[in-house]
């Protein structure tokens, strides 16, 4: 049984005087994926940003509560060594444009501390590797960032995450943008990026939750409805909201 | 005849493409006519040596004597420094208040900047001019006619262009990188200038030539600024020529040999901004086309 790697107690998060969520409290054990599944404006997005303090960032926004990642309320952190430490992969592909491959992996790298040219090098290798994009791009990984298709792209946002070295890794509807070949990579990833990581993925599509999920919880008008492994969510719902949601009766 | 209805649509659509070509041509009728003229006039004076040496004195010829043609070296390099040094001082201020205004919106702050900045875009260039020449008159009159401050008369006009132009080239960078950025644990201040400003780069030099080519061709503030000299630089405390300058000054004099020199002077300094435009365009469009990877 995996311990809990980040919890989150009584979490509120407003955009102005609009709360998005309310009081949310829940776990995230080590090690393993845990879905975040709702209907659009239920406030999943907003919870997960919530989670390396992304929130913030925009303008007028507020949180109240606590986050805990080991134990630890990340809100009295400095954000910056927060994100250093839980890693984040965004909806739509945003690989950093005027950047070849090899410099969006390592970015992190360069930018955050001192490393020699062998360990970039190596992980660069590593990340590309992890994210399933290294025998693709092994010749080419000069070649400027956007000269990847829109899966590529995306396993190269995942790579540049994962070459910071997180302990967590959380990704907004990572697959929302991409078809079903590039959907089906990616969700392959996940499976094997739980063996290291503690994988928190938001998804507006039930299958993938279903598909890639140990343990999913349920969103609704901000408030969390229920929480489980992810079998007995879907197969035995004990609310009434989450079974009319997962049958596909609203949403 | 009868006609149908998509007959007349087709003759209408081929009218109106006539018409908007006639548009085109009478639109182009302006800028024609003034390179046509400056090389009709301009072209005969140029040589070398017009580039280089200093212009001469005023002169018309009457029989028996012909007058020294001289040059406009001294403008030239006049307005190099000129414009060399606003843009030294003029790009750090807009680029960093465009930062401010774009990155660090602090709201009210954010707003008068690009506010101003609209409100300075507008204001006639004369009156840059005037407001550093009773700086200077006040607060140290040695030095009223300088290429100092004539620089920061040209500042004055470029500040508020560099601020607007960076701005919107600072607005063009999707939101997505800076969250990227963020959300790898680097600083704020390092996604501002390692990524948001490298992603602009290509228009934020676009927007500094912008404003480069605008000071090139300004009389109107150095008038009371640079005020002219037949001489080349003399340190920045003395009078300075450049080019729109010596136009201004030459061509509505009565000398023959002036008026020759100011159309040959409007001929130069057409050239440089082609010259300076097409530059950019070659390195801007190369900038971009390494990013998108052809």
């Amino acid at each position: 049984m995996n311990g809990t790697k980040m919890r989150v107690e009584r979490l509120s998060a407003y955009y102005g005087k609009t709360k998005a969520i309310s009081e949310i409290s829940v776990g995230f054990p080590e090690r393993k994926v845990s879905a975040i599944i709702g209907p659009s404006g239920c406030g999943k997005s907003t919870l997960i940003r919530c989670l390396n303090r992304m929130h913030e960032t925009l303008p007028r926004t507020r949180v109240e509560g606590q986050i805990l990642l080991d134990g630890e309320d990340i809100l009295e952190l400095d954000p910056v060594h927060v994100r250093r430490r839980v890693g984040m992969v965004f909806q739509k592909p945003n690989p950093f444009v005027t950047m070849s491959i090899y410099d969006n992996v390592s970015v992190a790298l360069r930018f955050n501390g001192r490393h020699s040219r062998e360990d970039t090098d190596k992980a660069v290798v590593r990340s590309l590797q992890q994210a399933a994009l290294w025998e693709e791009v092994k010749d080419r990984v000069d070649a400027p960032a956007l000269s990847l298709s829109g899966g590529q792209q995306q396993r190269l946002c995942i790579a540049r995450a994962l070459a910071a070295e997180p302990e967590v890794l959380l990704m907004d509807e990572p697959c929302s943008a991409l078809d079903p070949v590039a959907t089906a990579k990616i969700e392959g990833l996940v499976n094997e990026l739980k063996n290291s990581y503690t994988v928190i993925i938001v998804t507006h599509n039930m299958q993938q939750a279903g598909r890639v999920a140990d343990y999913t919880a349920f969103l609704y008008l901000g408030k969390l409805v229920e929480v489980g492994a992810t079998a007995d969510l879907f197969e035995r719902p004990k609310e009434r909201l989450t079974e009319q949601y997962i049958t596909g009766r609203f949403g | 005849m009868k006609f149908d209805r998509s007959a007349r649509r087709k003759l209408w659509s081929h009218t109106m493409t006539v018409l908007a070509g006639l548009c085109a041509l009478v639109a182009l009728i302006p800028l024609g006519s003034v390179i046509y003229q400056a090389v009709l006039l301009g072209g005969p004076v140029l040589s070398l040596s017009f580039l280089t040496s200093n212009p001469p004195l005023p002169c018309t010829p009457s029989v028996g004597t012909s007058c020294a043609v001289g040059g406009i070296g001294s403008a030239i390099q006049g307005t190099l420094v000129l414009v060399g040094l606003a843009a030294a001082i003029s790009v750090p201020i807009g680029l960093a208040a465009a930062i401010f205004a774009v990155e660090y919106r602090g709201r009210f702050l954010g707003l008068a900047i690009s506010f101003t900045a609209d409100v300075l875009t507008g204001v006639p260039s004369i009156i840059a001019g005037v407001f550093i020449y009773a700086y200077f008159v006040i607060y140290d009159p040695s030095i009223v006619f300088s290429a100092l401050t004539g620089s920061l008369a040209l500042s004055v006009i470029m500040v508020p262009i560099v601020t607007r132009t960076c701005e919107e080239a600072l607005r063009t960078v999707p939101h997505s990188l800076r969250e990227a950025a963020l959300a790898l644990g680097i600083p704020k201040w390092r996604t501002t200038l390692q990524i948001v400003l490298m992603t602009a780069l290509p228009a934020v030099l676009t927007g500094i030539l912008l404003s480069v080519m605008r000071a090139s061709g300004e009389a109107a503030p150095l008038l009371f600024t640079a005020f002219g000299s037949r001489l080349g630089f003399q340190g920045f405390n003395n009078p300075i020529n450049a080019l729109p300058l010596l136009i201004y000054n030459f061509a509505e004099s009565p000398y023959k040999n002036w008026i020759d020199l100011a159309w040959g002077a409007a001929l130069i300094l057409i050239i440089l901004i082609l010259i300076a435009s097409v530059l950019s365009r070659l390195v801007v469009g190369r900038m971009v086309r390494r990013m998108r990877g052809g």
